[in-house]
């Protein structure tokens, strides 16, 4: 066995060479397939999202000619009062049966009347309300569509069928004729971008909970922020090397680690059981984004300071100034542009959390505008969340639309995150 | 006073103080001929004054906001003649008193609520009048007290950076605070959980059904908290999102580290990074909507029987979203390899694969099993994906189609929603929190300990 000519050993491994470069290339296919899925996974997530929810910025609407007949109507003057009861949906089921005046029957008629939004009695209380000359005289306005409306329109694409739901025939006749004739069309769906919550589809837009967001991040970065960047310069500046700093350390690397569910939990038990803070405010959820981000902001708090290299501070020690004069003249301005990237990278990771939120109560259907950090308020992820789990098929392209909205934000985010970093840092 | 106006006064007071400190000890180093006979800078002594100023009212009023509610409430209740015993009864209450003082109250109104109401509204504006005057008055007083103790010979810059470390030394020590609350929280709900069910039951019980009985005599809902299913499910779905994102994670690295050129490398690595940063509710929108129709059709298909909220959609949606975090983690230690054990390798005339899998990988196993336990330990925390896409029945199976649910999962139905403090049902959300903090952090530790030790032996 040991005594191969030299012929043999060279055959030998002629031989297995080809095995061997056969195994090579498996092995790079492999690390390109690899590639390919996490790409694959990117651009169907994407597209999958962008082709449910791109529908949901449009809206469909239809035109009918309103008279606003205060017999009907039941008031005599344009007053707040008058307005509040006002019957204007008996105006709208006027405008329909004279539209359609075929419609006879209880069965018929109700088909009919839900060609229109629920919520479109306001937009004419509204408008009354904005010109109150209107009173008795008529015009031609544009209301929103009910959401059945809506969706068989929008599945409506050349020859085929469309998503019935519960549009009947009658119904889907109705629609067809209105839009033959034009009047009914999809227009931008700015009351998407206008309004808070709603069980109506047609009727519920992001505003609410965009504006919680915005609260809940404004408490998480005033917070946050100067406190990891407080305990990042003690960390890195001061600390001595020993046994509690150490724990410290420990400590923070872990709560980067812990799931993000265990700090609602601390929320929970702790500012609302507790310290009796109100449930579903934005300053709760601020408090709690805050514990959860601030590991993040230490680390890389700390890793820029620690890439300020040390003959800065030694230069400026060497002038005369104390250690806090190096650290805050010094040093800090330097290392600023690596933490507020940090902070960018923190704040966006709070933006796109749910969990922490939904145990601290901000799953409650709130309908209005959160104006402060104590007032109810949801924010987008939960009602993406809470959207999701509607069964309206409306509702479908609503989350979608709401999660571009969602991940455009955090796009824009890591984008000046990416830019602030490249512009500002310093390689030294 | 409203609190923000409250601020507001005390942020202009403390800027006014700032600027009689500071021209203050201009007007003393003129005097004295020059700033350097002054012990500190003038800005010093401005801020020495300043933070007297504002630190004890700041302390002051946060401890105020923090107690005066629950000082309140004591204080009512106790001038109630007879109240109800129950701490609950006591919160319903306490409740109608502060919805008839804010004037709305459903339901009859006794004079004696009516007077409780009227006593908590002169409480609440007394307590608001109070918490600014002694505010205030500390604020002033103690400016007052710094301004004249400030002199040429006050080493202001001091006593200045020693309050300053402080408040950097209790900054730096939040995140202590932070395990300590986390761990006293759930601890001491548990600790109640556990005095109604025992340790054993929910560790080793087989059933898990947490709805209680409204009603002794009603039946079937007596309630069961044996967690076995919570833990199989969540082990099951961790285990599917391992099974993807390992080898998926760690190949990619491996390509990106050893093979990629400059171009691919920069193209690629962003595009999976964008996997890390989508937020995991819209994974499980993902996951819900998309993957799990997707996969119940494909297995009715093949003729096998699929429910719509499987574990394997969630598993793979999973799996996905951690792909990157393998993937960097791996790519960090693949790189801090010494290239030394590579050349060597190659000048042997191993191919590239082979120095991959028989000298880069054996050292840089360390780092990459710290990194998948990293990842195990966030695929057990993940919640959005499961809670949307994996279903809530507890069924112990080993099926990947059936739907199967997670200790995430239960934690979220169980708070969600209305809860009294004092029933099991709420309590097991923190038995389970307290199961899931335990096993995270002993999986981050020895991860972080493991990833330590390996960056140690090529520094």
């Amino acid at each position: 066995m040991t005594d191969l000519t030299q012929a043999q050993v060279r055959e030998r491994i002629a031989k297995r060479l080809a095995s061997r470069h056969r195994k090579e290339k498996l092995f790079r296919g492999l690390g390109i397939a690899s590639i390919a899925f996490g790409v694959l996974a990117v651009v169907i997530l994407f597209s999958d999202i962008i082709s449910k929810g791109s529908g949901a910025f449009m809206q469909t609407a239809i035109q009918l000619q309103v008279h606003y007949d205060a017999q009907v109507l039941g008031i005599d003057t344009v007053d707040d009062e008058s307005l509040a009861w006002a019957n204007f949906s008996g105006v709208i089921r006027q405008a329909l049966r004279e539209r359609f005046p075929s419609a006879t029957g209880r069965s018929a008629k109700r088909e009919l009347y839900s060609l229109v939004s629920s919520g479109a009695p306001f937009t004419l209380r509204d408008r009354l309300a904005d010109n109150p000359k209107l009173l008795g005289g008529s015009e031609t306005v544009w209301l929103a569509a009910d959401d059945d409306v809506d969706t068989f329109v929008k599945s409506l694409k050349g020859s085929e069928a469309g998503f019935r739901g519960r549009t009947s025939d009658q119904k889907a006749g109705w629609i067809e004729q209105l839009l033959g004739s034009g009047e009914l069309k999809k227009r931008f769906n700015t009351t998407f971008f206008t309004n808070g919550d709603s069980r109506e589809p047609e009727q519920a837009g992001i505003r609410a909970a965009l504006m919680g967001s915005l609260f809940t991040l404004l408490v998480t970065l005033t917070l946050s922020f100067p406190i990891g960047v407080a305990a990042a310069i003690y960390l890195e500046e001061y600390a001595p090397k020993n046994r509690w700093t150490d724990l410290i350390e420990v400590n923070i690397n872990n709560l980067a680690a812990v799931p993000s569910i265990v700090f609602g939990l601390l929320g929970l038990a702790i500012f609302i059981n507790f310290f009796e803070l109100p449930r579903s405010a934005p300053l709760v959820g601020g408090l709690v984004l805050t514990l959860m981000t601030l590991p993040t902001i230490i680390i890389s708090s700390r890793a820029a300071l620690k890439a300020v290299p040390p003959s800065i501070r030694e230069a400026a020690m060497g002038m005369g100034a104390s250690r806090m004069q190096v650290v805050f003249h010094h040093v800090l301005p330097l290392a600023m542009p690596g933490m507020l990237t940090g902070a960018i990278i923190g704040m966006a990771q709070a933006l796109g959390e749910t969990a922490p939120l939904l145990m601290i109560g901000m799953v409650a259907f709130i309908v209005d505008v959160p104006g402060g950090i104590t007032d109810p308020a949801t924010v987008l992820p939960v009602q993406i969340f809470l959207w999701a789990d509607s069964p309206e098929r409306a509702f479908v392209e609503r989350t979608s639309a709401a999660i571009m909205v969602l991940l455009s934000v955090l796009i824009v985010m890591n984008t000046c995150a990416v830019l602030l970093r490249k512009k500002l840092e310093r390689r030294w | 006073m409203q609190t923000p106006t409250l601020l507001a006064l005390l942020l202009l007071l403390v800027l006014a103080v700032y600027g009689t400190g500071f021209s203050r000890a201009l007007g003393a180093a003129r005097s004295l001929g020059g700033v350097r006979n002054l012990a500190s800078l003038p800005s010093y002594y401005g801020l020495f004054a300043a933070l007297w100023c504002g630190l004890p009212a700041l302390l002051l009023l946060g401890a105020w906001i923090a107690f005066d509610d629950a000082v309140i409430r004591a204080m009512v209740l106790g001038s109630l003649p007879d109240k109800p015993d129950t701490p609950s009864g006591q919160n319903l209450l306490y409740a109608q008193i502060q919805n008839l003082s804010a004037g709305h109250l459903i339901g009859e109104k006794t004079p004696q609520l009516q007077s409780a109401a009227d006593y908590l509204n002169r409480l609440r504006h007394n307590s608001s009048n109070l918490q600014a005057f002694l505010s205030l008055t500390l604020a002033v007083g103690l400016a007052a007290f710094a301004l004249l103790r400030c002199s040429p010979k006050l080493c202001a810059r001091e006593k200045v950076e020693k309050v300053l470390r402080a408040i950097l030394v209790a900054c730096a020590c939040a995140a202590i605070f932070t395990t300590v609350g986390i761990l006293l929280s759930v601890l001491f709900e548990s600790l109640r959980f556990f005095q109604s069910v025992p340790v054993s039951e929910f560790l080793f019980g087989l059933h898990w059904s947490p709805q209680m009985a409204l009603r002794a005599d009603q039946v079937g809902s007596s309630g069961a908290f044996g967690a076995v299913p919570l833990f199989t499910g969540t082990l099951m779905v961790s285990a599917i999102a391992m099974f993807v994102a390992v080898p998926v994670g760690l190949m990619a690295a491996i390509y990106l580290a050893e093979y990629a050129s400059r171009r691919v490398r920069a193209l690629a690595k962003p595009i999976l990074e964008i996997l890390a940063g989508v937020p995991t509710v819209v994974y499980g929108f993902f996951a819900a909507l998309t993957v799990a129709p997707f996969i119940r059709d494909l297995a009715t298909s093949v003729g096998l029987q699929a429910s719509s909220e499987s574990a394997l959609a969630a598993g793979l949606v999973m799996g996905i979203m951690i792909i990157p975090f393998v993937s960097s983690l791996s790519d960090d230690v693949i790189n801090a390899v010494p290239q030394s054990l590579r050349d060597g390798a190659l000048g042997l005339g191993s191919t590239r694969s082979e120095t991959v899998r028989k000298v880069v990988i054996p050292a840089a196993l360390p780092g990459i099993v710290g990194g998948v336990l990293l990842a195990v330990s966030r695929a057990i925390g993940e919640t959005m994906i499961v809670v949307m896409a994996a279903g809530l029945a507890a069924n112990l199976t080993a099926n990947p189609l059936e739907s199967v649910t997670t200790v995430t999962v239960q934690i979220v139905t169980l708070l969600v929603g209305d809860q009294e403090f004092d029933s099991p049902k709420t309590l097991a959300a923190f038995a389970l929190g307290l199961m899931l903090f335990i096993s995270t952090l002993v999986l981050n530790f020895i991860a972080l300990h493991v990833v330590k030790k390996y960056r140690e032996q090529y520094d």
